[in-house]
């Protein structure tokens, strides 16, 4: 069988350049150095996995990438792509319906109304919720409002997809699915995204490449390119292995912690 | 491309999944919404009103039930404390009264005029606060205060500013209510949610955008809630001002009050402060039913 792990060797410019960036919170002596000079660079339409125990600016990381937070030092290019970002929480507008949550996106952007009509419907149905347009955030289940969310970052048509855990307070059997769902979709559409988690077998799962960080400061540790199949299945022996691989790297990680 | 390359080995590919695969996961996809969809249901309107009804009934059974034995006890003569014998058929007499219905209409639309200028007052002073640091440290807690200030002790200042008018009645009104108002507003654009503002700012909502789909939406329910306290305090200044500024022959619910302890007719009194407390509520449970219908679209409601 053939490898069909994109192998982002091949491609030219980086989508995404983390150069040397370093955040910290608060100055003197007080000052918390959330991220210290944190390079990493994201070939277009790869999907990117960082990994870390908790404290190692995973989020922050997302935060600067996203233009929300400025670095401390370093730089981020993005080639002037645009960048969607989803959290943890869906974060849908609870006054406006799926489809008003999609739409909202798409009229930021300046889409005439007819039109943003159809492409928010295109878009719900892109992520198997064409029935539930109508249907307000908290008639949802968190499953589905998560997959709004995806169709939320989707019309802002970015390049560039940064998620920080959107899949961490689902339950196994909806985040299985939405693995499927989310690999589809970043294929369908060239994204590149940079993914991140806590769960090891995820970034296995889901990751071209899995990056991990260390904590306090976040620095990259090392990576592991994940040259397995897709589809993958996240309860796969080849999965497990590598996750396990990566496990004990990041538990001597956190033991440095602990001494 | 790797992706050609595998193309033309033929395996699976993420860009072009086969659509036997593609279809497995959209049924399992619409399975689980399905299952997860099904496990809610509300049981229908007639319950739900019968079931917010009938503690109503009772409390105002319970109620008229004290009142007819405090009477019975023989406390106090029954002119002046007259039972509910007494006073429901005046109330029946006094709602059959052209006279009396002129009256109601002035104090509601003193009601209405009073309390719309305290949402112009309210909500200007509370959006041009919440926007401005320097504003918010200096009148945060001023506006707070106001709102303990008792609304009959601005009558004398409001007489002495307007005379005998319905201009000073005006004044207490938006006095007492438009702090609460405003502080609805702050509240409600203080606690929009951090995460939603994030969301906002990555959608690309900036300045008057900002505010028009988000700010102000997000603080709509802790407006409405600054509404409905703003009316009573409204109505409690109504109804202090009726019964201290004395305006010519105009017969508002407060005159009718007044006149009818002047005449120690104590069953009009009693059934004329019978419509100012049904008023009161009715108006108090709109604002809670808007509040509620509000929160439930939002899924906010604890039930």
């Amino acid at each position: 069988m053939a490898v069909t792990t994109r192998d982002p060797q091949r491609t030219t410019a980086p989508s995404v350049r983390i150069d040397g960036v370093s955040k910290a919170y608060g100055t003197g002596d007080g000052a918390l150095l959330a991220l210290d000079k944190v390079s990493l660079s994201v070939a277009p339409k790869e999907f990117v996995c960082i990994l870390g125990a908790s404290g190692c600016g995973k989020s922050t990381l997302l935060s600067v990438v996203a233009g929300l937070d400025r670095p401390t030092l370093g730089t981020v290019d993005v080639g002037g792509a645009r960048v969607g970002l989803m959290f943890q929480e869906p974060a849908l507008f609870p006054w406006l319906t799926a489809a008003g949550n999609v739409e909202l996106a798409l009229r930021t952007r300046g889409v005439p109304k007819a039109e943003r009509r159809r492409r928010a419907a295109e878009l719900l149905e892109a992520v198997h919720l064409g029935d539930f347009g109508r249907k307000r955030p908290h008639e949802l289940s968190g499953g589905m409002r998560q997959r709004v969310a995806i169709a939320r970052a989707l019309a802002q048509d970015s390049d560039v997809l940064l998620m920080d855990e959107p899949f961490g307070a689902l339950d196994a059997m909806t985040r299985d699915l939405l693995h499927d769902e989310l690999e589809r979709i970043c294929s369908e559409r060239a994204l590149t995204v940079l993914f991140v988690t806590h769960n090891v077998r995820e970034a296995v799962r889901l990751g071209d490449r899995v990056v991990l960080l260390s904590s306090r400061p976040g620095r990259v540790v090392e990576e592991f390119p994940v040259l397995l199949d897709r589809p993958r299945r996240i309860d796969s022996g080849d999965v497990a292995t590598l996750a396990g691989q990566i496990t004990d790297r990041l538990r001597e990680e956190v033991g440095r912690h602990g001494s | 491309m790797d992706r050609d390359i595998a193309n033309i080995v033929g395996s699976v590919v993420p860009g072009s999944p086969p659509s036997a695969v593609t279809n497995v996961l959209d049924r399992q996809i619409a399975g689980l919404d399905a299952l997860e969809m099904a496990a809610r249901s509300r049981p229908g309107p007639l319950r739900r009103i019968w079931a917010s009804a009938w503690p109503v009934l009772a409390a105002i059974a319970i109620a008229i039930g004290v009142w007819e034995i405090v009477v019975l006890s023989g406390w106090k003569p029954t002119y002046v404390l007259p039972g509910p014998a007494q006073v429901f058929p005046q109330l029946g007499k006094d709602l059959s009264e052209p006279a009396f219905w002129s009256g109601l209409g002035l104090t509601m639309r003193r009601a209405v005029i009073g309390f719309a200028l305290a949402i112009v007052v309210g909500a200007a002073i509370g959006a041009v606060v919440s926007r401005v640091r320097f504003l918010r440290v200096a009148f945060g807690s001023l506006i707070t205060g106001l709102q303990t200030m008792p609304s009959i002790a601005w009558f004398p200042l409001a007489i002495l500013l307007f005379q005998l008018s319905e201009s000073a009645i005006m004044f207490v009104i938006v006095l007492g209510a438009a702090p609460s108002i405003a502080n609805g507003l702050i509240a409600g654009v203080d606690y929009t949610p951090p995460i939603l503002l994030r969301a906002g700012k990555i959608l690309g909502l900036r300045g008057f955008a900002l505010y028009r789909h988000l700010i102000l939406p997000a603080s709509l329910p802790a407006f409405v809630t600054g509404l409905k306290q703003g009316w009573a305090f409204a109505w409690r200044s109504l109804m202090a001002g009726e019964l201290l500024v004395i305006i010519g022959h105009h017969s508002s619910l407060g005159v009718r009050l007044e006149y009818a302890r002047e005449n120690i007719d104590a069953p009009d009194m009693i059934a004329i402060m019978i419509v100012i407390l049904v008023i009161g509520i009715v108006i108090d449970r709109l604002f809670s039913a808007a509040d509620r219908a509000l929160r439930a679209r939002r899924g906010l409601d604890p039930s």
